[in-house]
């Protein structure tokens, strides 16, 4: 396939999908999936056979449309009447949605009957109103297991445009003028990466994407690889030609398997299509790309045990330097991204680097994808320009807390980041800020809490996830973490005195400082920031022997007091 | 081969590029405690007490795993690092039952000896007193679990010298264990040679001969740097070696 077949291809498929008066989009991303999206999709496809709409409406299966606590989700697109989003779908409200639908000239929104009328989401919603999106443009409105649709919204153009018209120096002034950084959390420049695994000498090169997202409650990046797996791909592909790599890796997390299925099937249509593997799009350019799934380790996420694992070997951290870059997978140098970093590549080849830097602030550009979660109306997957507020993300995005209560905390970046309190509320979203106030950006991940969660009880949690999760290597994590969440045990059960908040307080602080990996080095952030900001919590609980939230028992006292008593 | 000058705690060293910074403070007489490390296998990394504190970078920085740089500026034993070298050691005693009084390798010990050293006199932590068995199947040696470190030098001798891997690891966190082959018992291992390196290199009580009662078991070391010199020196017999 060269670039006017790959032309051709859109064109005749944007005809095809032009020929539907109606189509009915149904998500079919894990949500969906568990709150009953099969059945839905199956009863709109049964009434549309039934009616002997075949000509006319036409049923997909797509990716994420974003509020997942509302799912199933249903779009309907009229032609010449705009689009309808519809939430909590059952089957037998799917097959009214084609019988109502598919008449022409329908009613408006006013006169909807029953039960569509309240399941009909309003078209200025804040949810969708507030968002930019940028990597997630086809997620929900193109069927991922169709190259088709990918590349009748532009898919591939950008990766013909690099190889034919861009040298690979000249693809990587492209990546570093954007201004693209990092999105599994760190913020590092891609662009300067690329160049640097492009600079490296060596015969072979690889490209790694991590799909291997493990911060409880977040889930960006599977979304990502079930709505629009060819946009990594290409992301991918492009990388490799900037690079000089010949193979990619895709490591996906073990839990994922509708994403690995996928991208297995993404990676085989794109290979049969001449996109991917010798020769792509008739140039000397060749790039195979293979999935590896991850075993259910945590620590795999981190870049040197991501690629030990790769390799077939325990999935440990080593220490770095030398980094990935000069020697990474077998040695070689190895460019290695969050799957979501490459998700932008396409449009910032396609739109250039201006544009993309034209969204979000002075230091962070572009969009973050967050999974907003927690005590929030409306919970789901965002996209949102970055230097947004939380504010916005909490009250417009995501419609205020339920049930009157007032916001507390959001924690970022899972069990690497920290709480932020409501003082902080105005701060701009980006890398920076975040920073400052002694949480990450992390890989996206967004728990709101409102005042019946205690921080105490939050920072037990993520610390017993890191130390069920460390690997085992350096004694500071692996013994640490288990004292820090003894430490915090003793806490919430009443059992803690003054000085075991100091030891703590120690412990915590050695535990970031010498670690070898990101895994200990953050997993006490959760702590650290909850005593920033919630210290009379923690002072509630040991001298008043009391949770203000009302979530911990407290029954146990102190040994010091029975030793007095 | 270049040389590169750098400093340690205010004094100007020179080294040879590509000497990884432990093996310039060792030659310097400098001492900072080391378990993981043991010369002639490959670095872990992993029991961060050789932490130093470097000029320029925010993060501390394990000896063992840095090559020296010229210009490098180096402080061994701040505060702040005799503080965290003795934390450390104060997690290690409180993971699994280093009860000296009855070890084989009461005396001998060079976990037992770095605390020494430190003056580490009590543990801050609580005793985590795992349930861990103890392997005796195989007809010389011991492993006793619960004086093992994982700082893994059996691990890598097997791998790297005698060319068995009989040792792994297995479990993750403070669930990890090292193991033989499959996590089958010692004795019906069909891949171990008995050398023996494996108990030589241990640093603690974990593996031990059998007849070793309390504080009568002494590892030898230096038949690890015999095999590796000899190899490059032709000396082909053991005393020459010595």
């Amino acid at each position: 396939m060269n670039r006017s077949d790959l032309e051709a291809l859109a064109q005749r498929e944007l005809q095809r999908q032009q020929a539907f008066r109606c189509r009915i989009l149904c998500c079919a991303s894990t949500p969906c999936l568990s709150s009953g999206a099969t059945a839905v999709y199956d009863a709109i496809n049964a009434a549309i056979k039934e009616g002997e709409l075949d000509a006319e409406v036409q049923a997909v299966s797509t990716g994420c449309m974003g509020p997942c606590s509302r799912g199933p989700m249903v779009t309907v697109q009229v032609k010449d009447e705009g689009e309808f989003i519809y939430e909590h779908v059952s089957p037998e409200v799917g097959r009214q949605l084609v019988a109502y639908h598919a008449r022409s000239a329908a009613p408006p929104a006013e006169e909807l009957p029953e039960p569509l009328r309240t399941r009909l989401l309003p078209s200025d919603m804040p949810f969708f109103a507030k968002q930019r999106k940028v990597v997630l443009s086809n997620s929900g409105l193109i069927d991922p297991e169709r190259l088709e649709d990918y590349v009748a919204r532009g898919g591939y153009a950008a990766l013909a445009h690099a190889l034919r018209e861009m040298t690979p120096e000249e693809v990587c002034r492209e990546i570093i003028n954007s201004g693209l950084r990092g999105r599994g959390g760190a913020g590092y420049p891609t662009g300067l990466k690329w160049d640097m695994v492009r600079k490296a000498r060596g015969d072979k090169k690889y490209v790694i994407a991590n799909g291997d997202e493990g911060d409880p409650g977040a889930y960006m990046d599977r979304t990502l690889m079930e709505s629009d797996p060819h946009r990594v791909l290409e992301g991918m592909a492009i990388a490799g030609y900037a690079v000089g790599a010949d193979q990619g890796y895709i490591y996906v997390r073990g839990e994922y398997p509708i994403a690995a299925k996928r991208l297995e099937r993404a990676i085989r249509t794109a290979e049969r299509r001449g996109l991917l593997g010798s020769r792509i799009l008739d140039s000397n350019f060749n790039f195979r790309i293979d999935v590896r799934i991850g075993a259910g380790a945590f620590v795999c996420g981190e870049e040197t045990a991501l690629m030990a694992s790769i390799m077939g070997r325990r999935g440990q951290p080593t220490p770095r330097p030398p980094y990935p870059a000069q020697s990474g997978l077998w040695g070689k140098p190895t460019l290695i991204n969050n799957v979501e970093t490459f998700g932008n590549i396409a449009p910032i080849i396609q739109n250039g680097a201006e544009w993309f830097a034209s969204i979000g602030t002075a230091k962070s550009k572009g969009t973050k994808i967050f999974a907003l979660a927690g005590k929030v109306a409306t919970t789901g997957l965002i996209e949102v320009p970055m230097g947004i507020t939380l504010r916005e993300i909490v009250y417009d995005i995501g419609g205020g807390i339920p049930n009157g209560l007032a916001f507390k905390a959001a924690q970022t970046g899972g069990p690497s980041g920290g709480c932020i309190p409501a003082q902080y509320l105005d701060t701009p979203v980006d890398y920076e800020s975040l920073k400052a106030l002694g949480s990450i950006m992390g890989s996206g991940g967004l728990i709101i809490m409102d005042e019946h969660s205690c921080m105490v009880d939050v920072a037990k949690f993520f610390m017993e996830f890191c130390m069920d999760e460390s690997c085992g290597k350096c004694v500071p994590c692996r013994v640490g973490t288990v004292q820090m969440h003894r430490l915090l045990e003793r806490i919430t059960d009443g059992s803690a005195t003054l000085q075991d908040l100091e030891t703590l307080k120690e412990l915590c602080v050695m535990v970031k400082e010498t670690s070898l990996c990101g895994l200990g080095q953050s997993a006490p952030n959760p702590v650290l920031s909850t005593i920033q900001y919630f210290l009379d919590e923690y002072e509630a609980h040991i001298r008043e022997r009391r949770c203000p939230a009302g979530v911990c028992t407290l029954e146990k006292t102190p040994v010091t007091e029975w030793v007095h008593a | 081969m270049s040389v590169v000058t750098l400093t340690i705690n205010d004094e100007l060293v020179s080294a040879q590029e590509g000497q990884t910074l432990l093996s310039v403070l060792q030659e310097r007489g400098i001492e900072v405690p080391t378990l993981c490390h043991l010369d002639g296998l490959s670095e872990r990394g992993g029991c961060r007490l050789c932490m130093v504190e470097m000029e320029g970078s925010g993060r501390l920085q394990a000896a063992c795993v840095t090559q020296v740089q010229e210009g490098m500026v180096v402080y061994t034993h701040s505060e702040r690092l005799v503080k965290y070298r003795r934390m450390i050691l104060e997690l290690l005693f409180s993971e699994r039952n280093h009860v000296c009084a009855v070890c084989v390798m009461n005396g001998n010990c060079e976990l037992q000896w770095e605390a020494a050293q430190i003056g580490m006199d009590h543990v801050r932590y609580e005793y985590l007193n795992p349930d861990l068995p103890m392997d005796a199947s195989h007809e010389r040696f011991v492993i006793d679990h619960n004086r093992c470190i994982l700082c893994t030098r059996c691990v890598r001798v097997c791998d790297e010298i005698e060319g068995a891997h009989v040792w792994d690891v297995m479990g993750r966190g403070v669930n990890s264990r090292v193991i033989v082959d499959l996590n089958q018992p010692w004795g019906t291992s069909q891949s171990c040679t008995s050398c023996g390196k494996c108990v030589q290199v241990c640093p603690t009580g974990a593996l031990f001969s059998k007849g070793a009662t309390v504080a009568e078991m002494e590892k030898q070391h230096n038949f690890l740097r015999w095999i590796l010199d000899g190899r490059e020196k032709k000396i082909w017999s053991y005393e020459n070696g010595k």
